[in-house]
């Protein structure tokens, strides 16, 4: 493949670009592994529910993303509270084995995907809306929407979810939790409770990220995995629980994997973020912005 | 020089630009008892964390029986005795008492006989009162009974230095006084100890000589009545 | 052993490929276990390791044809290696990041696999059985006059892998090993100051768990005789590998052994009547319903009822 400059700043903007969508997916891992220390690696499997939810929204209901992320987010943080509540019962509480943990979201996981492959089956679904078939240029640089509604709602998410973690009460005891259980419990709060709004909190996300991937791109239930990979990568290498190493993070993902598919082919991407991740916990296990 | 078993040189650690330890020095003889106080969070786990290996100190050097351990694992200086117990007691809960007991005994001693093991084990729980209670999960001692399962797990180490991590930390006066009359037994038997309490009766009673840790920093080490008197820690102890 | 060869003229080649699957979940299982179920470090990327043993008979095969028992002993020691590098590179960050690690392992592999055309990347390969050495073709000749067949050969060469496997587990539990990897999973601190060496312990467990978990891919090329990565690096096996130890129980060696006999013959069963999907779902779903309900396996119900008894 022959190097020319015009390939590479594409490719830089376009990664930049799906860096932000990147952020939104990651957000959810952050808060509730990063601050929380739940290992929920089945969230790859709530973003793809929530990519089929908006996919069934726009098929059979004529639902325009936007509705659908109204509609399904709150839903997903409602379920998001219920699953933790379970999980806290069952194995938190527990204390003694962090593998049954590990394992029973890794069961999640793997029940969703494959539920989704008998729901849905193997094909590629889509969804399309008018606006979001042109594209946006500047110079010999060009962005379709389908890319930029992503990136600028994961930004979006990226704000919200900062400033709802500083500005408020419930937020703030979040941020806590994530730093001193015991501390929280001695000034009054619950931090049960605290971590099971975080949680619904992150599912949310995940449920968005999910409508904001069917807009980026057709799904197919084996993509779930590849983002296991992306999510997880983008938070340990952001700093585990920063919410700006997390776009930092995101932002370096993308543009590594749209330079890699633009001179090597998209077929080595989904090694791009395991190897990051890779050498992120060989290198530097604490990430850019972590402690 | 030669006399001590134990000793921390200029040992500094920090967290991230929060410093826990600031050049602490610290000595301990053979056969001796000494106590270390200090309020909370002043670093008294941290500096036990340093010593045992668990943590690694960004600066100074520690000698364990004229042996530089600075660079060696946590594992490996067990096995040259130097034993701990926990602040808040971490037994092997999927195994017995015995077992728990036995871990050291295979690990830290190197015995490899099962019935070996298994002897000395048993000898092990009768002298800290836990004879009864061999085949039991850790799951339903009693707070007392964890600490006697610490210090036995410790003391199965056959430590040359025995570190008691508030070892009688919320124990009522007669448990106290048990504990206390047990570490006296082991100091008796040539065992050196180094007694990290808040109960101050207990360390009046048990150190010959005090180590004071304020904030990361040692502000007196002597007898226990002249460290008591100094005003650096009056001050600190008010309130306490 | 005897068995299966002796019934071999009377058994359709059905049991004998259904039995040939369940022995290597036991193997996959077993070997899991060494690490996870001991140790408490899980590994999510049993695909990988296995995938490791499958490629690397088809590489040796396709560069130097040399009987299987070779080709395994290869396996194991390229699985046992990744396993060993893997470990060494992330055992000493927390449990999790091991876990997570392995995961990137085997997607890495994949990835690799997919793109080396040498091996026929993402389309797949061909190999063909090689003859069973005559040496073998004797000794079999005394049980059964007309000889076996190829699939028959493989069945008693994972039986013979099997009982390896799992004696190799049971010897690891009795000894010094599962002993210090008792105390790393209830607490590694403590383990540590009680004398554990416990970085080194870890990366025994992961190497030989990593090296069988090679040998039990090792003859999986010749077995299916088609080779493509979605089927090496499957979900099915990475799914089941964790799913038979969490059922069956990991805290001893038959565990995972009462796990892959019952998941597996599930599997079998409800593979013929419905589709193979929808059976790895139920496999899941099991997988939960055990965690949740039976944390301590079939293992820890058949204990809590003996204990009832006395």
């Amino acid at each position: 493949m022959e190097f020319s400059w015009d390939l590479v700043i594409n490719a830089i903007v376009t990664g930049i670009v799906l860096g932000g969508f990147y952020a939104a997916v990651a957000i959810g891992v952050t808060i509730a592994f990063g601050m929380l220390d739940i290992v929920n690696i089945a969230h790859p499997a709530f973003m793809i529910a929530g990519a089929y939810l908006a996919f069934l929204g726009w098929e059979d209901f004529g639902f325009d993303p936007f509705v659908s992320m109204a509609v399904f987010a709150p839903c997903g943080y409602l379920f998001g509270r219920a699953f933790y509540r379970a999980y806290h019962y069952f194995f938190e509480r527990r204390g003694d084995e962090s593998l049954q943990g590990l394992a029973f979201f890794f069961g999640i996981l793997f029940i969703v995907e494959i539920g989704v492959v008998l729901v849905f089956g193997v094909d590629y679904r889509s969804i399309s809306e008018p606006y979001l078939e042109s594209s946006v240029s500047v110079g010999f640089v060009s962005v379709p929407w389908r890319m930029l509604v992503p990136f600028l709602v994961g930004l979006g998410m990226l704000g919200s979810v900062h400033l709802y973690l500083s500005r408020t009460f419930t937020g703030r005891t979040i941020l806590a939790v994530s730093q001193d259980v015991e501390a929280v419990r001695l000034i009054g709060a619950n931090p049960i409770r605290a971590k099971e709004i975080a949680f619904g909190i992150a599912v949310a996300t995940a449920i968005i990220a999910g409508v904001l991937l069917i807009i980026i791109q057709p799904v197919e239930p084996s993509i779930t995995r590849e983002y296991i990979g992306r999510a997880f990568a983008i938070c340990v290498l952001g700093g585990i629980a920063s919410i700006p190493g997390t776009l930092v993070a995101s932002l370096i993902l993308g543009v590594a994997e749209a330079l890699t598919t633009t001179f090597y082919g998209p077929s080595w991407s989904p090694a791009v973020s395991f190897g990051l991740l890779l050498l992120t916990l060989i290198f530097r296990p604490v990430g850019i912005f972590g402690r | 020089m030669t006399a001590n078993i134990l000793e921390a040189t200029g040992i500094t650690k920090r967290f991230d630009g929060f410093a826990a330890l600031t050049s602490v020095d610290f000595a301990l003889l053979k056969g001796e008892r000494v106590g270390l106080i200090g309020p909370n969070g002043s670093g008294k786990s941290t500096f036990v964390n340093c010593i045992t290996g668990i943590l690694a100190p960004d600066e100074g050097s520690i000698t364990f029986d004229a042996n530089d351990i600075t660079k060696t694992p946590a594992w490996l200086r067990a096995r040259r005795g130097l034993a701990r117990t926990y602040q808040i007691p971490r037994p092997f809960r999927g195994m017995t008492i015995q077992e728990n007991i036995e871990v050291p005994l295979r690990f830290a001693v190197g015995h490899k006989s099962a019935r070996v093991i298994s002897e000395a084990a048993q000898v092990i729980l009768d002298e800290v009162g836990l004879g009864e209670k061999a085949d039991l999960s850790p799951k339903g001692l009693t707070q007392v009974e964890l600490r006697k399962l610490e210090l036995g797990r410790a003391l199965a180490a056959r430590p040359k230095v025995l570190i008691a991590d508030e070892v009688m930390a919320g124990l009522s006066e007669s448990e106290v006084d048990e504990i206390l009359a047990l570490l006296n037994r082991l100091n008796a038997e040539g065992i050196s100890i180094l007694l990290i309490e808040h109960i101050m009766r207990a360390v009046m009673l048990f150190s010959q000589r005090i180590v004071v840790i304020v904030a990361g920093c040692k502000i007196a080490d002597g007898l226990p009545d002249d460290v008591m008197q100094q005003e650096e820690v009056e001050r600190a102890y008010l309130g306490e | 052993m005897a068995a299966t060869v002796l019934l071999g003229p009377y058994v359709s080649e059905y049991y004998y490929l259904a039995t040939y699957t369940i022995l290597q979940f036991i193997v996959l299982g077993t070997a899991w276990n060494i690490l996870g179920g001991y140790g408490g470090y899980v590994n999510f990327g049993t695909a990988g390791f296995f995938a490791i043993g499958c490629y690397t008979t088809i590489v040796l095969n396709k560069i130097f044809p040399m009987p299987l028992f070779f080709e395994m002993l290869a396996a194991a020691v390229t699985a046992g290696l990744v396993g060993l590098g893997t470990g060494y590179l992330t055992l000493r960050l927390r449990g999790v990041f091991f876990s997570i690690a392995t995961l990137a392992l085997a997607i890495v592999l994949q990835t690799l696999v997919v793109n080396w055309s040498f091996v026929g990347g993402a389309r797949g390969v061909y190999v063909i059985r090689p003859p069973i050495s005559g040496v073998l073709m004797a000794f079999f000749g005394f049980f059964v006059p007309n000889g076996i067949s190829y699939v028959q050969f493989l069945v008693v060469l994972m039986v013979a892998l099997t009982m390896f496997a799992v004696l190799a587990a049971w010897a690891v539990e009795k000894s010094w090993i599962g002993i210090g990897l008792a105390a790393i999973r209830d607490d590694e601190s403590a383990a540590e100051t009680s004398g554990v060496p416990s970085l080194r312990l870890k990366l025994i467990a992961t190497t030989m768990s990593g090296a069988i978990m090679g040998m039990a891919g090792a003859p999986f090329p010749y077995y299916v005789t088609y080779v493509d990565p979605a089927t090496a690096f499957g979900l099915a096996i990475a799914v089941n590998s964790i799913a038979m130890p969490l059922v069956g129980g990991t805290a001893t060696w038959w565990g995972p052994v009462v796990g892959a006999i019952l998941l597996g013959s599930a599997q079998q069963i409800l593979t013929v009547t419905i589709s193979s999907a929808a059976n790895l779902f139920i496999v899941g779903v099991l997988l939960v319903v055990f965690l949740t309900a039976a944390p301590r396996g079939v293992v820890g119900i058949v204990r809590s009822w003996k204990r009832g008894r006395k």
